[in-house]
């Protein structure tokens, strides 16, 4: 009935059970051949040391009083919450050393509900340690298997309810049972894949320096857009880019008007997570590509603000350096040198966007950025 | 001594010895670490080229060179320290207002410190370096009150413009090869608003093509917002967002659970 009794392993297993021993390292041990002993002895449990509490009648009235002060602590604390709760204003702050101005409501309920909690914790801690039993003993661990007499019984009943419900003389009902449990799985795997939204299709190879929106299934035509000042939402003149300076971009037609809010384009933030534009002004003896110069304006060069490793926004402009630091892992990118990558994990330039200026000495995209921004994906082109 | 020896096993013994360690050294460092140089000279009452000239020859022209017209280390390409010529009053009252400068010695970043110049002294040295070629001025009081600006334009202008590299709290950040953006929750109006102006070390130029003068204020209105402001729930943690608050949920809450297991685990005879 109890396998486990009844099995012993091996043959090399020194076996010599002794029930009611409560650790019994002699089984399991496999019989060395010389430099161990024979058998272990059972060290048994180490002996039982009576605390102060189980030998002297005060120190356990002593111990008492300590758990019911602490439980007396907890009362006073979920009080004191209830009081603060009403009492203290919203609005005021104290001071608290080691912490600084702080709202007063906060940490005088912080401070009592802290004690209620402890006040119990504590209590029913020290209360276990020092009045309730410590004495070490061992439960003897009993088969979980049921008898074979309801094991049997068990399989009768299920044998007779299946054949009264005559599921095995209808096969009709039991395929088409089959069926609608198999099928019911489909609605819960159709709405997690059918709710993903449409495929991306073309809309992570463009940007709104396309031409215009750039989501799923729209396929702007290029035209010219003015580089505009991000949030300001003014356009910016070639002359206004002194060296040294760096512009926060977003194309012409983006940004709704900052100060009525009207205006700007659907899908706002993915427009804008793309289109995020760069603009610095470097002395053009610095600019060591003849693409990077060709592609900028005296100097005036355009890159994308969206990092090639997992697409954080560079924007970390050191202008003596001349390096573009992204904040969340370091990667490091050289302006002159058509935006390199000189550290850290990216593993692409950055795009740069080809500029020039209109008629009225604005600064405007001359075409579109040549590559994916942003981080690499498969059907990169 | 015996009382000592005696207890050197005991488990507190190695925490204490850390810390004594700790302190000394630090201890030791501040007695001998270098000093800045004292270049205070006699106050200057009035405000005249000449006197920013006197000033600067004998503070700053051993990098500058004796016209402010940068010298070079000879060390390659290194410049000692560039020329000055049409950085303006402003770049002056920020660089030596704010303690950077004169610096101490060559290293990557001249931080903020203990400014050496009186007033006067700063207004001379700016009317000198302004005198070579125009530049950018120093503002004037109406131009960096954060009462007259709007702070709710300037927080999105800050973050737009600022918070990569200063923090969304202005707490300041790291950059490459132990350059830093500095902290700007104690840097005076005027200061931060010269600093837009000029771009001082690696900071970028923020000319008024590109952030207007009422957008600067606006700016400066925000982070004085942000200074004023209480925390409501007490320690900021320096704003630094998850690193910090992550660190201190690490090595407080886990500390506090480890100690409460080893409690309830421990024997209490």
């Amino acid at each position: 009935m109890n396998e486990q009794d009844t099995t012993h392993p091996g043959s090399e297993v020194a076996s010599t059970p002794e029930h009611g021993t409560a650790v019994r390292l002699d089984q399991g041990h496999v019989v060395g051949d010389g430099g161990l002993p024979e058998r272990f002895t059972n060290p048994g449990l180490p002996e039982h040391v009576a605390r102060m509490a189980d030998l002297d009648e005060a120190a356990a009235r002593r111990a008492e009083k300590q758990v019911a002060t602490l439980f007396a602590i907890s009362i006073i604390g979920t009080l004191a919450f209830i009081v603060c709760y009403f009492a203290i204003s919203l609005e005021t702050t104290i001071f608290v050393p080691g912490i600084g101005e702080t709202s007063a409501s906060n940490f005088a309920l912080g401070v009592s509900l802290a004690l209620g909690l402890l006040g119990i914790g504590f209590g029913a801690v020290h209360w276990a340690k020092t009045l309730m039993p410590d004495e070490e003993v061992v439960e003897e661990r009993h088969p979980l298997r049921a008898t074979d007499e309801s094991r049997e019984r068990v399989v009768e009943e299920l044998r007779v309810g299946g054949g009264s419900s005559q599921i095995t003389r209808r096969p009709m009902i039991k395929y088409t049972l089959g069926g609608a449990l198999g099928l019911f799985a489909v609605p819960l795997v159709l709405q997690v894949a059918g709710s993903l939204g449409p495929m991306p299709q073309n809309s992570l190879s463009q940007t709104f320096w396309n031409g215009g929106p750039s989501g799923p299934g729209q396929d702007p035509t290029f035209v010219p857009l003015r580089l505009m000042r991000d949030p300001e939402n003014t356009p910016i003149k070639a002359e206004d880019v002194t060296i040294g300076s760096v512009f926060h971009v977003m194309p012409q037609g983006l940004l709704p008007d900052p100060v009525t809010g009207d205006g700007g384009t659907p899908n706002l933030l993915e427009e804008a997570a793309k289109a995020a534009v760069l603009l610095m002004r470097l002395d053009e003896d610095l600019i060591q590509s003849q693409k990077q110069r060709d592609w900028g304006y005296h100097g005036i060069i355009a890159y994308s603000k969206i990092c090639t490793h997992v697409g954080c926004p560079v924007g970390l402009y050191e202008q003596q350096t001349h390096h573009l630091l992204c904040p969340c892992h370091q990667s490091t990118f050289d302006v002159t040198q058509d935006a390199k990558v000189i550290f850290g994990p990216a593993k692409r330039p950055l795009p740069q966007l080809q500029i020039t200026v209109d008629d009225e000495g604005y600064l405007v995209s001359a075409a579109p950025f040549q590559e994916a921004v942003g981080p690499s994906f498969w059907e990169r082109g | 001594m015996n009382a000592l020896a005696a207890r050197r096993r005991h488990p507190a013994a190695i925490a204490i010895l850390i810390m004594l360690g700790l302190f000394l050294t630090g201890a030791v460092y501040t007695v001998i670490a270098p000093k800045d140089a004292d270049a205070t000279t006699q106050s200057l009452s009035a405000q005249s080229v000449e006197e920013g000239q006197a000033l600067f020859r004998a503070n700053c022209a051993s990098c500058h060179g004796l016209n402010a017209e940068g010298r070079a280390t000879g060390n390659g390409d290194k410049k000692a320290g560039p020329a000055l010529a049409g950085v303006g009053a402003a770049a002056v009252d920020f660089q030596v207002g704010t303690g950077r400068m004169p610096l101490a010695g060559p290293m990557v970043q001249a931080p903020s410190g203990e400014v050496k110049f009186t007033d006067d002294q700063i207004a001379a040295l700016g009317a000198y370096i302004a005198s070579l070629a125009p530049g950018p001025e120093v503002p004037s009081d109406e131009a960096v009150d954060p009462l007259k600006g709007d702070p709710a334009r300037g927080g999105e202008l800050f973050r737009v413009n600022c918070a990569m590299c200063h923090n969304f709290a202005g707490a300041g950040g790291a950059l490459t090869r132990g350059k830093y953006a500095p902290a700007i929750d104690d840097v005076t109006s005027k200061h931060i608003y010269e600093a837009m102006l000029t771009g001082p070390q690696s900071m970028p130029v923020f000319g008024d093509t590109n952030l207007t003068p009422e957008s600067k204020r606006d700016v400066i209105a925000f982070l004085t917002t942000i200074d004023e402001q209480e925390s409501p729930g007490g320690l900021k943690l320096g704003s630094l967002g998850p690193v910090s608050e992550g660190l201190f949920a690490w090595v407080f809450g886990l500390g506090i659970l480890v100690g409460a297991a080893v409690w309830l685990g421990s024997k209490s005879a």
